[in-house]
């Protein structure tokens, strides 16, 4: 077994424009989940409507680039809202119901074949990024960094995917401590509390929901810019789950937790499964046991295990402080 | 003359029974209900209570009080019926506003923010907050100088209460006594004209108790209106400058404290009456 390239490999996916996007939609859950005590269990719904108000707007209506973003964030924004309006003045389970069908809703209706002209079905849109390679101001040629090695392409969707997770942190950050956080976390505390003193607790959650939806699309607009391809399988259910594992792993409620999560995250998994596939090649796992075609699964299933772990013996997190926890009253 | 002294004075002139009229009512509630299913909860005629007095609410369990209280603070619906607070019609009114309004209520079962600092639990009492709108809360500058303003009237209040050396701990490591003393400065920072307590002294150790019962009064002497829901029968008649009984819902009787605990009505209600014996109003007294 090669380890030298199973860390290359791994390392290209924990800095890569995956991860990146990852981090991005997990910060929006972080705001949602982590900070308001929203149970928002259709981020990938968010995702999706952000990657394909880009790709319709430029491939199907051959509109600029950045209109096309602004869709795709007006998409999250009108998601949100239709999600939130009805369900938010509810207990919280009928969000967490509302949203883990809106996303797979989504994801089924955006495949679907009367819906194939606009959205390509389930074959998607392609090459819709172009304009955004086109401003690509990084000369051609191979960059070096440690053992990584980049094309000039790959370097700038990386730069734009990891300086949006950046700037999206600074709000973050700058959002939760100011008094409006203050209000944020008070409703995730209590929400009858944060009523009891004057708070409109029904508008500042929906705010949350707008705003953490918003961060999402642009985790799913990194992501199809990488592949210069929206497809709606990309976009599947499990995505959302990926999301609370991560932030889960770096720590919910933390501001850099799901920064730290997404890079921890895809280094585990992407390591998983070049060790396990090497093993195979290598014959150390007999392929009658378990083939190379399934390893992926397998390694979907460590992810599972771990996330259990997590929550028995770090449900904190990693920056996440344990007397915290502790005071979780409810 | 002692505030406490001048209200008792005040309301002795009113007639103990059920729907006085008072001097200068600060909430006038006309034919407030609530059911659920079957069961009427609340069922109040019509109810004034004075303004600078401490009201208490007393009654059986199951009489409807915090049903009552719900309904008047926002945080339950009522099915009919029509309340002024300082003159504003409040009925269908969401709980956010009647806060804004001045009518801060607290909860039986301690609601502190666990996972906020006593601080920050006491900061988030102050309404008007710039910083709390969204794109305001981008750019300090427009809300540092009131943040800081909102800080030093926090201050003021632990110190008062007593809590200044938890002042950075998280609240939920709060004792249950200490989260009581929390919630009430917490809802002083809202400014309100009227607190409304739901079962103070629940869960309290009695020296705690003694030093909550003083704030009380003292907020009172200082032109606070106070209602409270209590059970601890030495609070109600140690504090309240006015006691309301609640039965089934309704208003059973009112009166000075002193007189509530040989009127027969609430006797009654507490005790039962043995079956077949005729109601307490026709006994000889």
């Amino acid at each position: 077994m090669d380890f030298a390239s199973i860390l290359t490999t791994a390392l290209n996916g924990a800095i890569g424009p995956v991860a990146a996007a990852y981090a991005l939609a997990a910060i929006g859950l972080n705001v949602h989940f982590g900070y308001t005590g929203l149970l928002n269990f259709g981020q990938v719904g968010f995702m999706l409507v952000g990657a394909y108000g880009v790709a319709i707007s430029v491939s199907v209506f051959g509109l600029p680039l950045w209109v096309g973003m602004l869709v795709g964030v007006l998409s999250a924004v009108v998601l949100a809202l239709l999600l939130g309006l009805p369900t938010l003045r509810l207990r919280s389970d009928y969000l967490a119901i509302a949203t883990i069908a809106a996303g797979e809703i989504l994801r089924l209706f955006y495949r679907s074949s009367f819906a194939e002209p606009v959205t390509g079905g389930v074959f998607g849109l392609q090459r819709f990024a172009n304009d955004f390679y086109d401003l690509n101001p990084i000369p051609p040629g191979r960059y070096e960094l440690g053992p990584i090695i980049l094309s000039s392409r790959d370097l700038w969707v990386t730069l734009f995917g990891w300086g949006l997770v950046l700037l999206a942190t600074l709000l973050v950050y700058l959002l939760i401590h100011s008094p409006w956080g203050r209000v944020i976390r008070s409703i995730r505390e209590d929400e009858f509390a944060a009523l009891s003193l004057g708070k409109n607790v029904y508008a500042y959650k929906l705010q949350s929901l707008v705003l953490g939806g918003v961060i999402g699309s642009f985790g799913g607009m990194v992501l199809v810019f990488n592949t210069q391809s929206a497809s709606p399988d990309s976009f599947d259910p499990v995505v959302t789950f990926f999301l609370y594992t991560l932030l889960v792993l770096g720590g919910a409620g933390r501001v850099f937790g799901p920064l730290l999560g997404s890079v921890l995250f895809w280094f585990i998994v992407v390591s998983l499964d070049s060790t396990l596939r090497q093993a195979i090649g290598a014959g150390y796992i007999p392929s009658d046991v378990l083939s190379a075609s399934e390893a992926g699964a397998v390694r979907f299933a460590l992810v599972g295990l771990g996330l259990l772990l997590l929550m028995v013996y770090r449900p904190q997190g990693i920056l996440g402080r344990k007397e915290e926890m502790v005071l979780d009253a409810r | 003359m002692p505030a406490e002294v001048a209200m008792k004075s005040v309301l002795a002139g009113v007639p103990p029974e059920p729907g006085a009229p008072k001097p200068d009512p600060i909430l006038v509630t006309d034919g407030v209900t609530r059911s659920f299913g079957g069961l009427q909860a609340v069922n109040v005629d019509h109810l004034e209570l004075q303004r600078g007095a401490i009201t208490a609410l007393i009654g059986p369990n199951g009489a409807g009080k915090t049903t009552f209280f719900n309904v008047l603070t926002g945080f339950d619906r009522a099915d009919g019926g029509k309340w002024t607070f300082e003159g504003h019609q409040m009925a269908g009114m969401p709980a956010y506003q009647v806060a804004r309004r001045g009518m801060v209520r607290t909860f039986q079962l301690t609601k502190a923010l666990a996972r906020l600092t006593v601080l920050e639990n006491l900061l988030l009492g102050a309404t008007a907050q710039r910083g709390e709108g969204m794109f305001a809360a981008l750019v300090r500058p427009l809300w540092g100088a009131q943040e800081k303003a909102i800080q030093e009237r926090a201050d003021e209040l632990l110190e008062r209460f007593k809590l200044d050396h938890l002042r950075d701990k998280f609240a939920g490591t709060l004792s249950g006594g200490q989260r009581k003393l929390l919630e009430l400065a917490r809802a002083l920072m809202v400014r309100p004209t009227m607190l409304m307590l739901d079962e103070p002294m629940a869960g309290v150790n009695p020296a705690l108790a003694q030093s909550l019962l003083h704030h009380i009064t003292d907020l009172r002497d200082e032109g606070l209106t106070v209602c409270f829901v209590e059970h601890d029968m030495d609070m109600v008649m140690g504090t309240s400058d006015w006691v309301v009984c609640l039965a089934e819902g309704e208003i059973i009787a009112e009166g000075l404290p002193q007189s509530c605990g040989t009127n027969p009505a609430v006797v009654d209600a507490y005790l039962g009456r043995a079956h077949g014996t005729p109601p307490a109003e026709e006994l000889p007294s």
